[in-house]
């Protein structure tokens, strides 16, 4: 606060103050009730999954009606529920590796200015952010490259991305230019000057982008819904949303169906769901907090761009 | 002099010959690149072919008649184009309207002086923006459904006694809709504003306090006109999106009771395609929304470099 004579002050402060209570009040309500609105579905869908499957069916607000695991126990159990948890953590680990790793590359040689070609190759690749050929163009192309039914479609097609090569590229310009030339002195060649220096020299921005892809990897489903029936190649998220289908429309069907899969006959679909829920969210409510200021950072390097 | 010269020129040659080979190696190492992208984002471009023909799924392209722009005049004529283009419409304005909200949040949550409320209230509600649809259909499920949660409260606290379907209800499909995608991106969206108003100038502030502006009076005249241009560009861009109101979201909402409202341009391009078989019609479906967009995005484009004197492509 600049200097000022008291008495001419006070007034308007304590004005102000007032106003600037109400004002805290309101702001500090709507913002909790925002809290509210956005945690409780998370939050009921997790009491609901680890209460006792007999007490939940008088209904869960608050707090969990007894507890147990049962719903986890037998959710585990459901055919199919392990390939898919398999086919999710592998496309999320290898799909994130592969994004990873092309898009850096990428981005690290089209840093060099000594690359002929270089802002129409660029160019090139950035375009593809902005138009797509539209979905039956898509599905038809990856059926003539053999990628129906085939786990590489998880991962291949979705390696190259603009967006990411424009924050890694404006990552990579703002180092030092000295260190890769010593490198360079010492006969490194760029294969090796991008893993021993810009890799690691890059790692905000690379961890950033993991967890975009990673958290893309993790909830992408089209891909499946689309062009693979395989169920040994199912993900985890159209197991989900199979057994949200069945169950909004044919609870009886599969109550059948899990009484059939020697699970306890106690259990509703509907807890089922819950938990299939809750396990296919956890990942990312988990991992996510930790990471939390990475998206942000990412974003805001975006947005300065953009 | 002459020596120092051929010096100069001999090194300037050894350099260039140097940057050559480089650039035949980098040249080399960004070709699989190159490929990739040629084969996973402009090769499909070939598929639009398909719209001109009357292609059958298993017979080859050689084989099928060619239409021209049959595909594209029978468009005029399809009934549903007209709701399915309403639909679309109608959703993507409503998200556009709800425009604002986002930048309102950002505004609260840079007002808020607790450190750690702060930052709850950001990580909690950015949270929805990385979980799948089908996850914030599963919840919507439980939270909205007949035996859901809302309506057992309801029951139990008298408030409503019979159960409302809230998620198939025929004359309100639209405005759930947009209340669960704002849900869903509000917290992400306010980041980028959260991302301007960290930007401008403190001294803007201390000034205006000086002056005896209370807060409502330094959001009114200082915050609010700073983010007003991130604002305009977010305007724009989703004004070149409009043909594209999200496809997953309506895939998992859709039912029996409300998949008439619903049904976007991509949702009907899918269920043409893959569901009826009519890939023909479908693409040159899919071709007429890619054209468009691409045109709205120019012309939002141009409008913008008029405006502010900056595009935003």
């Amino acid at each position: 606060m600049r200097t000022q004579p008291a008495g001419q002050m006070l007034r308007p402060v304590r004005h102000t103050d007032w106003k600037d209570l109400t004002f805290t009040l309101f702001n500090y309500i709507m913002l909790s009730l925002l809290v509210i609105i956005t945690i409780y579905p998370f939050y009921y869908i997790l009491i609901y999954s680890i209460s006792d499957p007999i007490e939940v069916q008088k209904g869960v607000y608050l707090w969990p009606a007894g507890f147990s695991l049962e719903a986890y126990r037998a959710t585990v159990q459901l055919p199919g529920i392990l390939d898919a948890a398999i086919v999710s953590v592998s496309r999320t680990v290898l799909g994130t590796l592969i994004t990873v790793f092309s898009c850096s590359f990428f981005a690290y040689l089209i840093t060099k200015e000594e690359m002929p070609y270089r802002k129409i190759i660029y160019r090139f690749v950035l375009i593809t952010m902005y138009f797509n050929a539209g979905f039956i163009p898509w599905y038809l192309t990856m059926k003539t490259y053999g990628l129906q039914n085939n786990f590489l479609l998880y991962i291949i097609p979705s390696a190259m991305s603009g967006f990411n090569i424009i924050l890694i590229k404006t990552f990579i310009e703002q180092l030092p230019a000295s260190l890769e030339e010593s490198a360079k002195i010492d006969g490194a060649g760029y294969f090796r000057i991008y893993r021993s220096i810009i890799f690691p020299l890059s790692m905000p921005i690379i961890a950033t982008i993991a967890v975009f892809s990673a958290v893309g990897q993790w909830n992408t489903w089209f891909d499946n819904f689309f062009l693979v029936e395989n169920p040994k190649l199912q993900t985890l998220q159209l197991v989900l949303y199979n057994f949200l289908n069945q169950s909004s429309n044919l609870s009886n069907m599969t109550t059948e169906e899990l009484t059939r899969g020697d699970v306890v006959r106690s259990l509703t679909p509907q807890s089922i769901r819950m938990t299939i829920t809750m396990l296919v969210t956890l990942p990312i409510v988990l991992v996510y907090p930790m990471l939390q200021r990475y998206f942000v950072k990412g974003i805001m390097m975006g947005a300065v761009k953009g | 002099m002459q020596r120092t010269e051929t010096l100069n020129s001999s090194v300037k040659q050894r350099a260039g010959k140097l940057n050559r080979k480089d650039g035949i190696h980098l040249l080399l190492l960004a070709t699989p690149f190159v490929l990739f992208t040629l084969a996973f984002s402009y090769v499909p471009l070939f598929g639009w072919i398909y719209a001109f023909f009357d292609y059958k799924p298993g017979i080859p392209l050689q084989q099928t008649p060619f239409l021209g722009l049959e595909n594209f005049r029978n468009m005029f004529d399809d009934p549903r184009m007209g709701p399915v283009l309403a639909n679309t419409l109608a959703l993507s304005l409503l998200s556009i309207a709800t425009a604002p909200i986002p930048m309102l949040l950002a505004i609260l949550i840079s007002e808020v002086r607790s450190g750690w409320f702060k930052r709850l209230v950001q990580t909690v509600s950015t949270l929805p923006n990385y979980i799948s649809w089908i996850i914030v259909f599963s919840l919507a499920f439980s939270m909205f459904s007949t035996e859901g949660a809302v309506n057992s409260i309801m029951l139990k606290t008298g408030i409503g006694s019979p159960p409302v379907d809230i998620l198939g209800n025929y004359d309100r499909v639209w405005t759930v809709q947009t209340l669960l995608l704002l849900w869903k991106s509000a917290g992400w969206s306010a980041i980028i504003y959260l991302a301007a108003i960290v930007g401008i100038d403190s001294e803007q502030y201390d000034a205006a306090k000086v002056d005896g502006a209370g807060r409502m009076r330094t959001i009114w005249h200082i915050t609010l006109p700073s983010i007003m241009p991130t604002f305009i560009v977010l305007l724009l861009l989703s004004v070149s999106n409009l043909l594209s109101a999200g496809f997953e979201q309506y895939l998992v909402f859709s039912n029996v009771m409300i998949a008439d409202r619903i049904e976007v341009l991509d949702l009907y391009v899918y269920r043409l395609g893959l569901v009826t078989g009519d890939y023909s019609y479908s693409t040159a479906v899919g071709i007429f929304k890619t054209v468009i967009s691409v045109l709205l995005l120019f012309s939002v484009n141009i409008l913008s470099k008029k405006v502010r004197g900056q595009g935003i492509v």
